[in-house]
């Protein structure tokens, strides 16, 4: 991999996990970053030729008061078929954006959030979990600011660090999310006018922090270090990794090519392949690189398209997203 | 966020302070009674059940101001003076080296381990004091009851809360350039190697478990290695959780010996990025400020009925900065007077704490008469 020149920002990152997102927006050849710092969003614009980058910082909101000081827990771009939103989520609730921040679009109050956002781009919903355990469902209709709450998953005893969506693209298989808790526990659902449990798989108390779906298969990055690899709605285990002598911090999949990156507080960033082997239900893990960010815990990691052919990562106390391209 | 960082934030910050007091008191030839007074005081002052129960209450992290203006006071519960410049020293100093402690723990959990290793030694300085050691035993007995059955997950959010207090901090130790655990940059230099945590495995390993398609066969594991860039080894044995023991990790150990001297250098550039973090929430802090300062007051009112003391003048760091500074300036009840004319930027920031809470009104209890009277009491005190 190549070292790309890295995109420097306003304040440094919080240890949080999954502390970076990424959105591609082809049309205008941009790829928009967001990171975390307290109660403070910073974005970055980045044009693809590399000349041209533009801030923007977002400040945590309580309705529609300006500025509070609650601290953000994550930033993240929900995907929907019809729109991108922007999801802040605070202490103090869930507040949702136009994708380039400029216009708050929805804001919901929670007694007692901590919480990170996913989507499901087949039906225009998305999903909130809170430190409770509970899993918030919202419907976003395709424009406007009519954002009902429509359902609320409670599976979790413990708090929901992560959950994911089916990113393959494909509609062949049936799981379509997974979400993860503090306990290790592993939830499986499918989605539809009630969302439905398919399975549960026991974390026996190694805290999951990451975790991603893809072609009906959850890879699932731990507090120990280890990444495993099982079947959706089985819960068969396909594989253990022992990735990361720390925490792991951040998992991404890069969907059209099996590409499956991992971020841990070690300072590395590594690059996997996952590759399917139907026949023999069986998925094989090759490591492929990996790379130092010297002195530094990493806590995002995301390729910046679905190919895999370029990463940014993010470190604790880091004022900068450094790239990676492939060489 | 996490609320049950102050407890731990406290006892460690508390902790490192009294490693640096202990060294550069000796180092400065101060009579050993004064020393141990000093060192009584503060841990007295520490420990006292009234401040100790309002640390344990689950709440949110106090503002820097607040944590900087609690160990402020707790240094100067004791007879010993500290000017401007040693106070400011010392603050970084306990700070450096607790965001070390909370950056290098192998897992989340082992803070609690850190936490003990800083008790273990406050516990042998005050184990002639029988009734301050009892002051200690208790706490040993308060953490593990509140600590021990939280989970990794919320031991890793209470270490996830603590680095966001300590965002930033880059302050140049000497020891730490010296024991090459810090760069010139003011990081912390994070091995690739040694033992992996507990309950981790060395990296390297892949595992896949193959099943046959079709017949009942039990299937197959196959592993493949790769390398994992680093020198790791295996986990050490996990330290003690109980009131004593062998704590294994040495975090929280006092690194500081006669033969080094403690220095700070401060790169210009951190002070300001210090200086903007420090207004967040000013009207919850000014009233955080205030209770747990009103239960300071109680421990230090019980300390010293009649309110006639001689303080102990310390310059705790022999540094060409010291000369800049002048004679030593009494840092006495005045932080949080608002009429204080020393800081022009607190000054005004206090003066509309005050005035945001007589124009904007509080609906529950008024602060503002409850302020007053607490700052009043302070003034007579002095």
């Amino acid at each position: 991999m190549n070292g790309e020149k890295s995109i420097q920002i306003k304040s440094s990152a919080s240890a949080l996990y999954n502390n970076l997102s990424v959105l591609r927006i082809a049309p205008r050849c941009l790829t928009y970053f967001t990171v975390v710092h307290a109660n403070v969003v910073n974005m970055v614009s980045a044009s693809w030729d590399g000349l041209n980058f533009s801030h923007r910082q977002l400040q945590s909101k309580e309705g529609n008061i300006a500025a509070s000081s609650s601290l953000i827990m994550q930033a993240s771009w929900c995907v929907l078929p019809s729109r991108e939103l922007l999801v802040l989520t605070s202490q103090k609730g869930i507040q949702m954006y136009e994708s380039d921040g400029s216009i708050m679009v929805y804001w919901h109050a929670l007694d007692n959030p901590e919480t990170p956002t996913v989507t499901l781009p087949k039906t225009q919903t998305f999903i909130e979990r809170i430190s409770s355990g509970s899993v918030l469902v919202f419907d976003i209709p395709s424009k406007g600011s009519n954002v009902m709450l429509s359902e609320v998953l409670e599976e979790h005893r413990d708090a929901v660090t992560d959950m994911a969506s089916e990113c393959s693209g494909s509609l062949e298989y049936m799981a379509d999310l997974v979400t993860a808790d503090d306990s290790g526990l592993l939830c499986v659902w499918k989605s539809g006018e009630d969302f439905q449990l398919l399975h549960k798989i026991p974390g026996f108390d190694v805290s999951c922090s990451s975790v991603k779906l893809w072609k009906g298969t959850v890879a699932a990055g731990y507090g120990t270090g280890q990444i495993r690899i099982y079947e959706a709605v089985t819960g068969i285990v396909h594989a253990e990794v022992n990735a990361h002598a720390r925490w792991i911090y951040s998992l991404d999949i890069a969907p059209f090519s099996g590409l499956l990156l991992s971020g841990a507080e070690d300072s590395l960033v590594r690059v996997w392949h996952l590759t399917m082997n139907p026949d023999a239900n069986s998925v094989e893990v090759e490591h492929l690189y990996s790379e130092c960010i010297t002195d530094t815990q990493i806590c995002g990691a995301k390729f910046c398209d679905g190919d895999g052919y370029a990463f940014a990562v993010t470190g604790y106390d880091l004022s900068e997203i450094i790239r990676y391209t492939q060489a | 966020m996490s609320m049950r960082t102050l407890p731990l934030l406290f006892i460690n910050l508390g902790g490192e302070m009294l490693y640096i007091l202990d060294q550069r008191l000796q180092a400065q030839n101060v009579p050993t009674e004064k020393t141990s007074k000093v060192m009584n005081d503060i841990i007295c002052t520490l420990f006292s059940k009234p401040f100790m129960e309002e640390l344990f209450k689950p709440q949110d992290m106090y503002s820097k101001r607040t944590q900087r203006a609690v160990l402020i006071r707790l240094a100067h519960s004791s007879i010993m003076r500290l000017n401007q410049a040693s106070m400011d020293k010392l603050y970084d100093l306990m700070t450096m080296a607790f965001k070390y402690q909370v950056l290098l723990c192998p897992r989340p959990r082992d803070l609690l381990l850190v936490t003990f290793n800083h008790m273990d030694a406050i516990r042998a300085f005050v184990s002639d004091t029988p009734a301050i050691l009892n002051q200690v035993e208790e706490t040993y007995q308060q953490l593990i009851k509140v600590y021990t059955p939280l989970s990794d997950g919320e031991f890793q959010l209470l270490r996830q809360t603590l680095l966001m207090c300590f965002q930033d901090l880059q302050i140049r130790v000497s020891a730490f350039l010296k024991d090459k655990v810090q760069t010139c940059s003011g990081r912390f230099v994070l091995p690739l190697g040694g033992p992996v945590p507990c309950g981790s495995e060395v990296p390297g390993l892949i595992r896949l478990f193959v099943r046959c398609p079709g017949e009942a066969c039990r299937g197959q594991e196959v592993c493949h290695l790769f390398p994992s860039g680093g020198a790791y080894c295996g986990a050490l044995p996990e330290g003690s959780f109980h009131m004593s023991g062998d704590r294994v990790i040495t975090l929280g150990t006092n690194m500081y010996s006669e033969s080094r001297p403690v220095q700070t250098q401060v790169s210009e550039s951190q002070n300001f990025g210090q200086h903007t973090k420090m207004s967040i929430a000013p009207n919850l802090l000014a009233k955080e400020e205030l209770t747990l300062l009103s239960h300071l007051l109680g421990s230090l009112e019980n300390q010293d009925p009649d309110k006639t003391r001689t303080f102990y003048r310390v310059n705790l760091f022999t540094v060409d900065m010291e000369e800049e500074y002048g004679n030593c300036v009494e840092l006495s009840f005045q932080v949080l007077n608002i009429q204080a004319a020393k800081d022009q930027q607190a000054e005004e920031e206090l003066a509309r704490i005050v005035g945001e809470f007589t124009e904007k009104g509080e609906p529950s209890s008024s602060p503002r008469s409850k302020g007053d009277d607490l700052l009043t009491l302070m003034d007579e005190l002095q």
